[in-house]
C-alpha cells in the first residue's frame, strides 16, 4: 500500500506486469474510487459546463459523456475529466488530487439556476479488459450490448444500483462503475469471484495508460502545461474552437490557430533502461531538445516507452534525440501515439 | 560458508570456485522492487570501496541502486542477466546474484548473519 492523493491505496497485487497483461488478455478490476464524482443539475448546467469547459455540452446526448478539460485564465489545466449527460444532470468525474480545485472553480463559476454538488460516500470501480464485458454482463442488469465506448448509463451491478460509462484509463474496452460506497467491496468481490478478472493497483494503471498515451495531470497536463501543448486538440469541438467563451479560451484559442513551442510525443527508447519522468532531452547537436513527462516499462512491448514535451520542431514521428541517464546518452526516437493500439468499442458510424 | 547479509537488502558469500566474493539481492529486496526489467552491472576490472554504488536494477516502477559491500574490484558479472532480468526476481538469492568482487571483509559494511537479516525485515 502506498500513499495517493491523501488515500492508501495498492501499488500492486500479482506484481505489475502480470496485473497488466491481465487487462490485455482478459480483466482487471481497478478501485478508483479516490477520484472525484461531481454533478451539475438545474437548468443552468449547460451554461456553467460551457462556460468553464470547451465541450459542446448542449449537444451531449443523454447517454453520452465526452473527455474534456478545465483551464484557468492563462490557458493552463486545472483538470481534465470525463463529463456524461444523465438527462436532467451533468456527471463529471475527475483527478483525485484536483477535486478540490476542481469544485472550487465550478463553485466560482456557476450559472443562474445551476446546482453543484461534490459527491460525497461513492466509490468507483474501473474494470477493463477485453473480456470486462462479458464478465459485467453477468452482474448487471442492463444490457451492454447496446452500450458504445462512452456511453453510460444508470443500471444494477450484483445487486447494487449503479453508473456505469463505458470507457476507463487502459486503452482497452471497459467499464468505470460508479456506486454507493457500502456496495463496493460486495460488488468488487462479485467481480473478483470471476477467473477472468485479475485485481489491479496503481502501478499497472500507470503502465497501461503510459503505453495508450493518455496524460495524467501532473505529468502531461498542469497549471504550466495546456491542453494544445498536451495534444489534445482534438477533444475540443469546431463550435468552441470558433467560439471561445470559456475560462481560457483566449490562450487556448491563440495556440491551436498559432501552434505552441512545445509538443507532446511520445518516445521510443532504445536498450531496456527506460527515461523517466524529468529525463532530460538533447537533440543531435546537443542542444536541450525538451524533457521526458512518464517513461517506464511497456509490457506489451517489452520495452521502454515514455511521453516527452519537446520543442515543437521535433514533435514529428522519427526524429532523433537522445536522453540523459545517470550521465549517460541513451537513444530515443519520436513516435506516435498510442504506443499501444487503443481497443475502444467505438459506434459504427451510421452509413 | 553461509551467506551473509547487508542493511541494503544485499546477500555476499564465497564463490567456491574463485574464492571472489559473490554479492546479489535478497528475496525481500526483489519482492520490494517488483519486476525487474534490466541490471545495469560494473564493468569487470572496476575498483569499489565499500558502500560505494556499483549498479542499478531497473524495475517496471524505479531505478534502485546497489553498493558494493566491500573493498575490492570486479572480478565477473552475472552474464545470464542481460537476457534474462527476471532471473534475478525468480532466484534472487542463486542464479540472479548480480556480480562477484575481490577483496578483504575488512572494512566491508556491517554485515548481518541469516537471523539478524530476516529479524530486520521482519
Amino acid at each position: 500500500m502506498v500513499p495517493f492523493a491523501g488515500y492508501s491505496m495498492p501499488l500492486r497485487f500479482a506484481g505489475i506486469v502480470a496485473e497488466h497483461q491481465a487487462a490485455r488478455v482478459r480483466a482487471a478490476l481497478f478501485d478508483v474510487s479516490h477520484m472525484g464524482q461531481l454533478v451539475l443539475a438545474g437548468e443552468g448546467r449547460i451554461a456553467t459546463a460551457e462556460g468553464l469547459l470547451p465541450i459542446a455540452a448542449g449537444k451531449l446526448a443523454a447517454g453520452r459523456s465526452k473527455y474534456t478539460f478545465m483551464c484557468d485564465e492563462q490557458g493552463g489545466t486545472i483538470d481534465d475529466m470525463i463529463v456524461g449527460n444523465d438527462g436532467d444532470r451533468l456527471f463529471i468525474v475527475c483527478n483525485a488530487a484536483s477535486a478540490d480545485a476542481v469544485a472550487k472553480h465550478i463553485e466560482g463559476n456557476l450559472a443562474d439556476g445551476c446546482t453543484f454538488q461534490r459527491l460525497a460516500g461513492r466509490a468507483l470501480l474501473a474494470l477493463q479488459g477485453p473480456q470486462a464485458a462479458a464478465v459485467l454482463a453477468e452482474h448487471a442488469a442492463a444490457d451492454l450490448d447496446s452500450m458504445y465506448f462512452m456511453d453510460a448509463l444508470w443500471t444494477e451491478v450484483a445487486g447494487a444500483e449503479a453508473r456505469i460509462c463505458r470507457c476507463g484509463y487502459t486503452g482497452e474496452d471497459g467499464f468505470e462503475i460508479s456506486l454507493a460506497a457500502e456496495a463496493a467491496a460486495s460488488v468488487a468481490r462479485a467481480l473478483l469471484a470471476d477467473d477472468r478478472v485479475a485485481p489491479a493497483g496503481l502501478g499497472a494503471r500507470d503502465s497501461l495508460r503510459l503505453e495508450a498515451g493518455l496524460c495524467l495531470y501532473g505529468n502531461e497536463l498542469s497549471a504550466a502545461i495546456s491542453p494544445i501543448e498536451a495534444g489534445l486538440r482534438w477533444a475540443i469541438p469546431p463550435s468552441r474552437r470558433r467560439g471561445g467563451g470559456f475560462v481560457g479560451a483566449d490562450t487556448i484559442l491563440d495556440q491551436i490557430a498559432n501552434g505552441t513551442a512545445r509538443c507532446l510525443v511520445g518516445l521510443a527508447c532504445e536498450g531496456r533502461a527506460p527515461l523517466r519522468a524529468g529525463a532530460e532531452l538533447q537533440d543531435a547537436e546537443g542542444q536541450f531538445a525538451g524533457t521526458v513527462t512518464s517513461g517506464g516499462w511497456s509490457p506489451t512491448l517489452e520495452r521502454p516507452v515514455a511521453l516527452a514535451l519537446v520543442g515543437s520542431q521535433h514533435a514529428h514521428p522519427g526524429c532523433r534525440l537522445s536522453g540523459l541517464l545517470r550521465g549517460r546518452s541513451i537513444a530515443a526516437e519520436t513516435v506516435e501515439l498510442p504506443h499501444v493500439a487503443h481497443r475502444y468499442r467505438v459506434r459504427p458510424r451510421a452509413s | 560458508m553461509a551467506k551473509q547479509y547487508t542493511r541494503n537488502h544485499e546477500w555476499i558469500e564465497m564463490a567456491e570456485d574463485t574464492g571472489s566474493w559473490r554479492v546479489g539481492i535478497t528475496q525481500y529486496a526483489q519482492e520490494q522492487l517488483g519486476d525487474i526489467v534490466m541490471a545495469e552491472l560494473p564493468d569487470v576490472g572496476r575498483t569499489v570501496v565499500a558502500g560505494e554504488e556499483c549498479a542499478v536494477i531497473e524495475s517496471v516502477k524505479a531505478a534502485s541502486d546497489i553498493y558494493a559491500p566491500l573493498e575490492g574490484e570486479i572480478t565477473r558479472i552475472n552474464e545470464d542477466l542481460a537476457g534474462s532480468p527476471e532471473l534475478i526476481n525468480e532466484q534472487a538469492e542463486g542464479a540472479g546474484w548480480l556480480f562477484e568482487i575481490s577483496g578483504s571483509l575488512d572494512g566491508a559494511v556491517e554485515l548481518l548473519g541469516e537471523q539478524e537479516y530476516a529479524d530486520l525485515v521482519g
